[in-house]
């Protein structure tokens, strides 16, 4: 039903053909006082309401950092929570400014759907669920089997594909609700379910009630690439947002955190780290900012290290190594240009 | 004066159909703009997800058309279930509302004013999580009789197939993780055939109280003056007078379960809405999913109302009109 209003609401945007020229986005967000983020209904690390309602994850605090960038205040954001059917629909008609929200990165959606990938924030890969009682080491073993998952999603194309390829057949079993498909899984409905590997880390932790009497396949049948989207049409936004994660990454790369980025910022010689904080070069204005931007963002969230180990990291309820997700220096991929 | 209302009437029409090209126009305009070229060649293209529950053969290599052939083959086919079942069972229970037996009446006014309060999306739920939740694992299902089994997985039964010996009966089998052969009828057919038919049924034994009551009494003191049990007055004289005044709203009710059988998706059952939904997600073509899904409904509707509106002509005609 609520795709259904949203496509309404889409078709409805259509006819009022809301102008998206540069920097529209921005000052919308600053005649409204507030950044309409997407996010998921509740992926825990990622993007989840707490038992305080208080939004948490990855995902939130990236747009937190956005408002504090943008409005001077991490705290001024509408969550929208969007099932993976809804998220697409509710950016192109407007509803939100941002989709930051675990969602892949591919051509398709890059170029064929009004919509723009601003970056990476989590570089994942496709794995499997299943009750230890399967005894179940790998996906293939699982010919036969009935698999749960979200429609809407590269999940289901990837399962249908890594059937083909191996030879094998699932019966696919598709809902378009989380919390419906959480529960057939749970209660034994399917004998697996198929989804981001970091999301099911996060459902084996958060949402099983038993932990250990399930395990994630080791598996990863697809790349994942998740990060924000953007609506096309409005590059400053995009640039935007774009930097706005560099800036984090830069900021790691630096040893700037946000306990030490006050000290820092009165104290550090290095240039490079002078001008991220807006203390020697102002680094603001081309994205039409002030020179604070990035010292806000790093007092409300932390770098991107720190987004990562607090929500998502090994010492975190998910327990996810870093792996590809480091920095080059540590082996992983996550470079940021230079901010100059 | 005739030809002047033609005229309004076609001016309307034209009005109509130049809003309603104006708006496609528009509406493709803002999808081209958003890299989408609309109109509904995308049906060719190849699908790429796969189906479970299935009465013809698909798989990811299919098209999108067949995706949506699929979701209207499960649709239809969940509705007729529970459009048989819901006469059945609505049948019974508005007559027995009107039983002498104090106890089963008041038992079938409980039934109606519960199953029609509840809303119908939660009764899909509650069967669901029920089914799912209670029923045995696929390795410890109960056996309903010879080759008829029934766990979380659903009810597995035999079911005829062609083979080179000629027409079989396939038997499901267990395999590791669940069975296969046969014919399943999945948890989420069973809850939304069900949720359906308890829900339908408490509107229609409504209906078919408030028709046989409709029945003016001496109707039924006359056929009793001459002889006729209960059994008889209510066959011969009652409800043949009564099903006249019955059909309208009952073809109402069956448009109605139709409509709500679109509920399907919150249970992942792959009817229409569904299949759509997912099809809308992946293609981007929204506007043209909906505009499949209003057809078809609509398509749906109309054939269910001429039907029922066949009937009650008939009826009418054999029974000489109104008194
Ligand atoms: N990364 C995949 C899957 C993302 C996705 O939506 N995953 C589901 C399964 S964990 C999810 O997050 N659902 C949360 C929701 O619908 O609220 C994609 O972009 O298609």
């Amino acid at each position: 039903m609520k795709t259904a209003l949203i496509a309404v609401i889409a078709i409805a945007s259509a006819l009022s053909s809301v102008p998206a020229h540069a920097g529209k986005t921005a000052d919308a967000i600053r005649a409204r006082g507030q950044l309409a983020c997407g996010v998921s209904t509740g992926v825990a690390g990622f993007s989840a309401a707490d038992s305080k309602g208080e939004w948490r994850g990855m995902d939130v605090d990236f747009c937190r950092a956005l408002a504090a960038a943008v409005l001077k205040d991490p705290s001024k954001v509408r969550w929208s929570p969007l099932t993976s059917q809804q998220r697409f629909t509710a950016l192109q008609s407007g509803e939100i400014d941002i989709l930051s929200r675990n969602t892949t990165w591919t051509l398709g959606r890059d170029a064929g759907q009004g919509l723009v990938y601003a970056g990476y924030m989590f570089i994942d890969g496709q794995g499997f669920l299943v009750h230890k009682r399967s005894k179940v080491n790998e996906a293939r073993q699982l010919n036969g089997a009935e698999i749960c998952v979200q429609t809407g999603t590269t999940t289901e194309k990837n399962l249908a594909e890594f059937a083909r390829a191996n030879r094998i057949q699932f019966k696919t079993l598709m809902f378009e609700n989380l919390r419906a498909v959480l529960k057939a899984f749970f209660s034994g409905r399917c004998q697996a379910f198929t989804a981001d590997a970091s999301a099911l880390a996060s459902i084996r932790a958060n949402d099983s009630g038993k932990p250990e009497d399930y395990v994630v396949l080791p598996d990863r049948i697809s790349k994942e690439p998740l990060g924000p989207v953007v609506r096309r049409g409005d590059e400053d936004w995009f640039a935007l947002v774009r930097w706005a994660i560099f800036a984090l990454l830069e900021a790691e790369e630096r040893g700037i955190t946000r306990a030490n980025v006050d000290t820092v910022r009165q104290r550090s010689d290095d240039p490079a780290v002078q001008r991220l904080l807006g203390v020697s070069e102002d680094v603001g204005k081309p994205l039409g900012l002030d020179r604070e931007w990035v010292y806000r963002m790093l007092k409300a969230v932390g770098n991107y290290g720190e987004i990562f180990e607090r929500n998502v990291g090994p010492e975190s309820l998910l327990q996810l190594p870093r792996g590809i997700n480091a920095l080059p220096r540590d082996g992983g991929v996550m470079y940021s240009p230079p901010l100059r | 004066m005739k030809v002047r209302a033609y005229a309004l009437q076609a001016a309307i029409v034209a009005a109509v159909l130049l809003a309603l090209y104006g708006l496609a126009t528009l509406v493709a305009a803002k999808m081209r703009g958003l890299g989408v070229e609309p109109g509904f060649g995308f049906l060719w293209q190849r699908a790429g997800f796969d189906i479970g529950d299935t009465l013809i053969a698909f798989d990811a290599a299919d098209t999108y058309g067949r995706a949506f052939l699929v979701g209207l083959l499960n649709t239809v086919s969940v509705a007729a279930v529970a459009i048989v079942a819901s006469l059945g069972l609505g049948g019974a229970l508005g007559l027995g509302q009107l039983a002498r037996n104090r106890l089963l009446a008041r038992l079938c006014e409980a039934y109606v004013e519960l199953f029609r309060n509840v809303p119908l999306l939660l009764q899909v739920l509650i069967v669901y999580v029920l089914l799912i939740g209670r029923l045995p694992l696929p390795q410890e299902a109960w056996s309903l009789g010879p080759d008829v089994w029934l766990s979380k997985s659903g009810l597995a039964l035999p079911w005829p197939t062609f083979t080179d010996v000629g027409l079989m009966l396939e038997r499901p089998v267990l395999g590791r993780f669940t069975f296969s052969g046969g014919a399943m009828l999945t948890p989420e057919f069973l809850s939304v055939a069900a949720a359906l038919t308890l829900f339908t049924a408490a509107y229609i034994a409504e209906v078919v109280r408030g028709s046989v009551q409709a029945v003016s009494r001496r109707q039924t003191e006359a056929a009793q003056a001459l002889g006729l049990n209960d059994a008889q007055t209510l066959r011969f004289v009652v409800v043949p007078q009564a099903l006249r005044s019955m059909i309208p709203p009952l073809a109402n009710q069956l448009l109605n379960l139709i409509k709500n059988s679109s509920l399907a998706v919150a249970v992942g059952y792959p009817d229409l809405v569904a299949v759509a939904d997912t099809t809308l997600n992946q293609s981007g073509h929204a506007v043209e999913c909906i505009a499949i899904i209003m057809a078809v409904y609509l398509t749906l509707s109309l054939i269910t109302a001429a039907l029922m509106g066949g009937w009650h002509g008939r009826l009418l005609r054999q029974q000489g009109g109104y008194p």
